[in-house]
């Protein structure tokens, strides 16, 4: 593809990372509330080895996001992960900007 | 998700086709929708609705709530000029996710060596414009100060209804331009759209500064646009 982007394609990453074998989760914003840093639709790509590539926020939850990854690698039951400033108590981390987004978990199969 | 279906999908946005999923939450199941299909009865208007306003969420389709989202291609910046500023915005635009293509028919600028992997076309803008025709998810900068090169391009980009038209010069050289572009029977109103001086006032001063300068105003442009129109942009 001419004009690639010089960084990589999280959808295309994850294609070969499981072409090469490896366990792959698909993280994807499916809603957004109030300020969000990344719309709806974004994406954030994880290998069993905890690599990712994309993003779902602004980097304030990338990290449970990928924790979470591992297990529905290994189970490959999908999840819906909810973040935002109110669920502090659910999760370590949130969105220090006052928005709340949801987010699907999927194996690559 | 199954790796073939995902392959399906990273080779219609690779192939410029917009692309929507369909995705049942509850179970998992996702469906591929590529643009110009024939869409089963029950998504269609989800999914013509996804592709018209390049938004993706959560939709009701009868009792099931299922998650839609959409892949548009990248919008395009055609730019008349294989000139210092080209080069750079040449870079920048990829990194910005856009499809830049450069026009010049001065073979002497339009080299592999100045611009590496950048799409090139050594043609006169009339002739390269017949191969990538111009359209409401592309931007036109014409670069060149030559009215020879630029003024048939800016012309073509106006009627096309591009997303932006922009053009390099003073407001001299501009008001220059409108009168030629009058006289080619172009209507006051569609010259009015032309951005020009080209680029937002950052006061850019080298050419890597003006191409900054292009390229926000460009995304100015995009993420400013009515999409009821039914222009498209990027994700």
């Amino acid at each position: 593809m001419l004009n690639q982007p010089p960084f990589p394609d999280p959808l295309t990453t994850a294609e070969q990372w499981r072409a090469q074998g490896r366990g792959v989760a698909i993280a994807t914003v499916i809603e957004t509330w109030g300020s969000a840093p990344r719309p709806v639709g974004s994406h954030l790509v994880i290998d069993a080895a905890g690599n990712f590539e994309g993003s779902v926020s602004g980097g304030c939850v990338e990290g449970a996001v990928i924790g979470e990854a591992a297990e529905v690698i290994a189970s490959g039951s999908a999840r819906i992960l909810d973040f935002g400033v109110a669920d502090e108590t659910a999760w370590r981390v949130g969105l220090s900007c006052g928005g709340r987004i949801r987010v699907y978990v999927e194996r690559l199969g | 998700m199954l790796l073939g279906y995902l392959q399906k999908l990273n080779a219609a946005r690779e192939s410029r086709r917009a692309a929507v999923t369909v995705t049942e939450l509850d179970t998992g199941r996702s469906t591929l929708f590529l643009e110009g299909d024939t869409t089963d009865e029950t998504v269609a208007s989800a999914v013509e609705s996804a592709l018209r306003t390049g938004k993706s969420g959560i939709v009701e389709i009868g009792d099931r709530k299922v998650f839609v989202n959409v892949y548009l291609p990248p919008p395009r910046i055609i730019v008349i000029g294989a000139v210092h500023i080209s080069q750079a915005l040449a870079g920048m635009a990829a990194i910005a996710g856009f499809d830049l293509t450069i026009i010049d028919p001065r073979s002497a600028f339009a080299t592999p060596e100045r611009f590496g992997e950048t799409r090139l076309v050594a043609e006169w803008p009339e002739d390269a414009l017949k191969d990538t025709p111009l359209d409401a998810y592309t931007a036109l900068a014409a670069v060149t100060h030559d009215p020879k090169i630029d003024d048939f391009p800016l012309k073509a980009a106006l009627e096309a209804g591009c997303f932006y038209v922009g053009a390099l010069g003073s407001r001299k050289t501009h008001s220059a331009r409108v009168e030629r572009l009058v006289r080619l029977g172009v209507d006051e109103n569609a010259i009015a759209r032309i951005h020009a001086p080209i680029g937002l006032d950052i006061r850019a001063s080298s050419p890597a500064e003006i191409a900054v300068a292009i390229l926000a105003d460009i995304i100015q442009a995009l993420r400013t646009r009515d999409v009821n129109t039914g222009q498209r942009g990027v994700e």
